[in-house]
């Protein structure tokens, strides 16, 4: 290549390097759209609250119609003075105060267990073609089906409340976290590979949190799973030194007889579900998502 | 230190992708590959990069490896662009003090300082492969793959990638092997062009190209449809 041939390209590409900034720039604010508008934050409070007083005002309806039968259909009112006066003898503070303590702990027991042995899985293909199904499996079962075993093993104890926490909720965990290793595109591995990361800094710092919506999803699932089958546990497994929670409290109303106690513990267990998906899900989803480009789901 | 290829071939089971494939590419080369679907671009590039391990024949790669550019800029979609950039610096076993003024640079370089804090899907198309290559360069490795990174662009940000693209290679003179199915590309792009054949892939020609002619309009397209046609008497063979 004669060298004044090259000289002249040079000079030409030197020439051109403020030009392709400035072209670049300019592309850059072009292709760049709008910065989405955020939904008002007044909808997302307003829409739940007006779905909320219409249900409250059907359910008056429903309990004026059948109003000779307290006993059977109490409306909002006889529930609301049930609640006070549990709220008032304490017995509903402690029922939600020890549910909830339960779950949670219960809860991370399955995280500490659920969250190595999914690591385990996802790593041998040998084990997960062995345990996979078993896990899937248990998942399927109904961790109610657990408590009699669970009361012959540990009698009326929290240990009967936890064993039965633990088998419900840590295979979700697992397939969560499996999924969510899945699904991580294999384009990503590769570029670990092409970085020069070795395998514990592939996984650490591209797989895993690549697989993090996956297993926020089964984290989610799991907690679901956690609270359903401590109900379950609470109803069935009544007295010894189990302490007294929501389940607790739903049993002693129907010995009692009392709608009204049903009720307010129904909607105890469901609030309970709501804030915890409003405080800790809720949140760690939509900043998870959102970091990535992904919407989270409406009325988030 | 130039990448020498021995005879390679790769096979899928039955069917050869590549077969005896041989030629030298010499240490700061660009070269285009070119050939049309089937031709098996990709795995001679995953086969240089070490991605797959060659049937039969060998290659050898200057040490320090070969950096590696994806179709799709396969940014880290948790991270920002300047965050993609430090975890190459970062796997490459640069000091985390070190990391971020040289992830500055590597942005300022291909002009995207002000896009560091930015996450890839607030990224345009093209700027999201700047980062990309910005992130490949931070490897520092002697040779620099690139699998179509420009085949999703428009044409408009195509062309301005080009000539960044050919800024950022004369300054910093890296090994180029540059797949591609954009003949225009290739002539615009390669120092030599190799046009491979499809199923199997082999060599079926190449061409030198002068800065002369990659500079001169009427040469350049000229050259660009001499090797066209090759390329399309290449595909005829399929026909039947």
């Amino acid at each position: 290549m004669p060298t004044s041939a090259t000289a002249t390209v040079e000079n030409r590409i030197e020439g051109t390097v403020e030009d392709l900034r400035e072209l670049e720039a300019g592309l850059d604010h072009l292709q760049e759209g709008p910065a989405a508008p955020r939904r008002p934050a007044a909808t997302r409070v307003l829409l739940p609250l007006g779905t909320l007083l219409a249900l409250l005002s059907l359910w008056q309806l429903v309990a004026w119609f059948a109003s000779p039968r307290v006993d059977l259909v109490p409306g909002p009112g006889e529930v609301l003075g049930a609640a006070a006066s549990l709220a008032a003898d304490g017995r509903l503070v402690e029922a939600v105060a020890t549910s909830l303590q339960r779950g949670v702990l219960g809860f991370l027991l399955a995280l500490a267990i659920g969250t190595p042995l999914g690591l385990l899985l996802s790593a041998s293909a040998v084990l997960r073609r062995g345990i996979g199904p078993l896990v899937s499996g248990l998942q399927v079962l109904p961790s109610v089906a657990w408590v009699p075993a669970a009361i012959i093993w540990f009698g009326l104890t929290d240990a009967t409340v936890y064993f039965v926490v633990v088998m419900g909720a840590t295979p979700s965990i697992i397939n969560g976290l499996l999924s969510g290793v899945d699904t991580v595109p294999p384009q990503y591995r590769r570029l670990g590979t092409v970085l020069g990361a070795s395998r514990a800094q592939g996984l650490l710092r591209i797989v895993l949190p690549a697989a993090l919506p996956g297993y926020l999803a089964g984290l989610k699932q799991g907690w679901a799973f956690s609270w359903r089958s401590l109900m379950a546990a609470e109803i069935i497994a009544v007295g010894g030194s189990i302490g007294f929670g929501l389940g607790s409290l739903l049993q002693q109303g129907r010995d009692l007889s009392s709608m009204a106690v049903v009720c307010c513990a129904i909607l105890a267990i469901l609030v309970v579900g709501i804030v915890i998906e409003l405080l800790v899900f809720a949140p760690l989803e939509r900043r998870l998502l959102r970091r990535r480009g992904l919407a989270p789901g409406a009325g988030r | 230190m130039s990448i020498v290829i021995e005879n390679l071939s790769k096979d899928y089971g039955a069917a050869p992708v590549l077969s005896g494939i041989s030629t030298t590419i010499e240490t700061g080369e660009f070269v285009a590959v070119l050939g049309a679907s089937g031709c098996g671009k990709s795995t001679l590039l995953n086969v240089i990069a070490g991605l797959e391990p060659p049937t039969a024949g060998s290659v050898s790669v200057p040490a320090g490896g070969a950096a590696f550019m994806f179709q799709d800029a396969a940014l880290l979609p948790w991270l920002t662009a300047r965050a993609n950039i430090e975890l190459a610096l970062e796997l490459r076993g640069i000091p985390r003090a070190e990391r971020r003024e040289r992830a500055d640079g590597l942005l300022e370089l291909v002009h995207l300082s002000d896009a560091g804090a930015k996450r890839p899907h607030e990224l345009s198309g093209g700027m999201r492969q700047r980062a990309s290559l910005a992130r490949a360069l931070g490897q520092d490795r002697p040779v620099l793959l690139m699998d179509e990174p420009f085949a999703a662009l428009d044409a408009i940000t195509r062309d301005l990638l080009h000539d960044e693209l050919e800024r950022l290679w004369r300054a910093h003179r890296r090994t180029v092997v540059f797949v591609t199915h954009n003949v225009r590309e290739a002539v615009r792009l390669g120092q030599r062009v190799l046009l491979l054949s499809s199923r199997p892939g082999r060599v079926a020609a190449q061409w030198q190209i002068d800065a002369s002619v990659r500079t001169d309009p009427a040469a350049a397209a000229a050259l660009t449809q001499d090797i066209t046609a090759r390329l399309r008497e290449e595909i005829r063979h399929h026909a039947h």
